[in-house]
């Protein structure tokens, strides 16, 4: 008997992913769409898409969604939430979008422990606009904005959102992954359903950061980049569970 | 139906209740802040949600989420305010989302004043936000005015999937006045916008609402898509007020307060002998080019009165086209001309 092992969740349109070789938004929005299969709550959910790479999110996830302003995609899922609270809405944004020009909505989502999910993809980069520093570039990091290397007392230092976020009251589940092992894909996903438990059980706001790759505007090829982000980023970026009150039943 | 006494911001909440809004999202600035305070105390006793956002910027954004749901949503805010929602305004118009905007104009550029003026004319009837886009922009003159104008708002929304725009001013805001209210519509027999909007994807297609294609020629269309609809909305929608035109010789042209204060005016010049009217339009975009261009053929002289440098006056300009001489009177910073002061003016024109 054949056994079926990998198919298409239901979650995705099956289009094909618009993600530059090696980048892990593919894996990413995998991983989502399969936790809203498990939940069985895809015909229930709204995507909000981000602007940066990402911005095709909606034409991947099959389920009704939009694409809000740059970095606002958390006050748009507040409208849909507030005015639809039997309905489960989740944003998906970037470095760029989330921890600079949206940096006041998120907070502030977060703050009013607003019943939404949020996926981060961290990749260090503006990797749409073609490599410009982000929040999240990390010192001395070379982009096209930063050509000698990002310096604290020009630049800033790299911004630690869930450091920042898990003082808010609102927040009910907030954690920092990466799925550049197979062991960390799995993690990943189980940060990404407790995210979305956080919603369903109406706790309160919940966000998963992913540290994720950029080879393309980093400038190096696919395994090089798992492996930088590896030695560069999750020093920076220490990765865990910065709050969780959804517990361990599901 | 009795009338009540009632303030401006409170009567447009009130109305905007009544034409089944139980969204509303806002962020305080003078001379404005009543109209969220009453939504705030108001719409729990009828199931709405009131919030008080962050920011602009926030706020306009909540209500392009709660637009794409379909409901009937709502924020009020004053000129700064405004000039931080243009881009989600943009996003909205694009988006074909419905939803009414409220702005209690003050006297600007930048911080300005927080008194009454007309100097957004242009940021509402022009753009201000980026893109092509147009807004159905509708400007009351009383409270009574503006409750039923909100009303219209709501439905003309709903009716053409764009946003429109009240377009008050401070003094419309904070005065007091008898009115009549509509009754309340019944939730249920308001559009529910079920073929677009998005209310999860059961058993079709995903909805998909956006301002975006990364296509050109796509995106052309749906350009193109808006064109169709503000033609319609020109076709359909231009209104406006006539008073003593008849017999005029000379048109006052004001919109919003200044043209009710102009209405003293033509009673006041009629009373030395002059035989003055009032053209007002009611939607400031579309303009009623039209009516206006007619009255042109008929009367020797035009006086735009505005409360800004002259905005609106471009349109009267292409209504009346090089027919007849257009004079303009105009106070700005939030200084509120008396009747007396602008009749003034017009006899000063006249001897001219
Ligand atoms: C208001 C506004 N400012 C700037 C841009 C241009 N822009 C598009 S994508 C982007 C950066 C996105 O970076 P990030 O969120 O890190 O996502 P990534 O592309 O790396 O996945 C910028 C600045 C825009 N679309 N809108
Ligand atoms: S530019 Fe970078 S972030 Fe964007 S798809 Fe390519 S690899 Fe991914």
């Amino acid at each position: 008997m054949k056994k079926v092992l990998y198919k298409m969740p239901e979650s995705l349109t099956g289009k094909e992913f618009t993600y530059c070789p090696g980048c892990y938004h593919g894996i990413i929005h995998r991983l989502v769409a399969e936790v809203i299969d498990e939940l069985g709550i895809r015909e229930k959910t709204l995507v909000v898409s981000p602007i940066g790479c990402s911005v095709f999110a909606y034409q991947f996830f099959n389920m009704d969604g939009t694409i809000a302003p740059h970095g606002r995609a958390p006050a748009v899922a507040t409208g849909m939430k507030r005015a639809r609270p039997d309905l489960y809405v989740f944003t998906y944004q970037g470095d760029g979008d989330l921890a600079a020009i949206g940096t006041a909505e998120i907070m502030h989502a977060a703050n009013r422990g607003e019943k939404i999910t949020t996926i981060f993809v961290n990749n260090a980069i503006y990797g749409m606009t073609g490599g410009q520093m982000a929040p999240t570039t990390l010192l001395g990091m070379k982009s096209t904005t930063t050509p000698y290397g990002r310096k604290a007392e020009n630049d800033g230092y790299p911004m630690h959102m869930c450091e920042f976020l898990k003082e808010a009251k609102g927040v009910a589940y907030l954690a920092r992954t990466k799925v550049n092992t197979p062991q960390d894909v799995e993690k990943t996903k189980k940060a990404i359903k407790k995210a979305f438990l956080a919603q369903v059980k109406g706790l309160g706001f919940g966000m998963v950061e992913v540290l994720s790759t950029c080879p393309t505007n980093w400038g190096i090829d696919p395994i090089s980049a798992g492996k930088w982000l590896e030695e560069n980023m999750v020093p920076e970026y220490p990765l865990g569970i910065f709050v969780d009150k959804v517990g361990d039943e599901e | 139906m009795e009338k009540v006494m009632v303030k401006g911001t409170e009567a447009i909440g009130e109305a905007a209740i009544r034409a089944g809004c139980r969204h509303f999202f806002g962020y305080p600035i003078t001379p404005q802040s009543e109209l969220p305070e009453y939504m705030a105390k108001r719409l729990p006793e009828v199931d709405g949600v009131f919030l008080q956002t962050e920011s602009e910027v926030a706020t306009v954004n909540m209500l392009y989420g709660a637009a794409c749901t379909g409901k009937r949503v709502m924020t009020s805010t004053s000129s700064p305010g405004f000039s931080l929602m243009m881009e989600g305004v943009s996003y909205m118009a694009c988006a074909k989302l419905p939803a009414v905007f409220v702005n209690v104009v003050r006297g600007g550029p930048g911080l300005g004043d927080i008194q009454p003026a007309q100097g957004d004319y242009w940021q509402a009837t022009k753009g201000g936000g980026h893109g092509d886009y147009r807004l159905i922009v509708l400007a009351p003159s009383t409270v009574q005015e503006a409750v039923d104008l909100t009303v219209l708002a709501f439905d003309l929304a709903d009716k053409y999937r764009t946003p429109a725009l009240i377009l008050a001013d401070g003094l419309l805001g904070q005065m007091m006045e008898p009115v009549e209210f509509p009754e309340f519509r019944d939730l249920s027999t308001l559009p529910d916008h079920s073929d677009w909007a998005l209310i999860g994807a059961k058993g079709r297609e995903p909805h998909i609402v956006t301002s975006f294609d990364i296509d050109p020629y796509k995106l052309e269309k749906m350009n193109l898509e808006l064109v169709e609809i503000y033609k319609k909305i020109e076709e359909n929608e231009v209104r406006w007020e006539e008073y003593k035109t008849e017999d005029a010789e000379i048109i006052i042209t004001a919109f919003g307060t200044i043209g009710r204060i102009a209405k003293s005016v033509v009673d006041m010049a009629r009373k030395d002998g002059i035989k003055v009217g009032l053209f007002r339009p009611i939607t400031v975009w579309p303009f009623p080019y039209k009516p206006l261009e007619e009255l042109a053929n008929k009367v020797d002289m035009f006086f735009d009165v505005e409360m800004n440098m002259g905005q609106m006056l471009e349109d009267v300009k292409l209504a009346v086209k090089d027919k007849r001489p257009i004079k303009f009177y105009s106070r700005m910073g939030g200084v509120v001309p008396t009747p007396t002061e602008i009749l003034n003016a017009l006899k000063e024109e006249i001897r001219r």
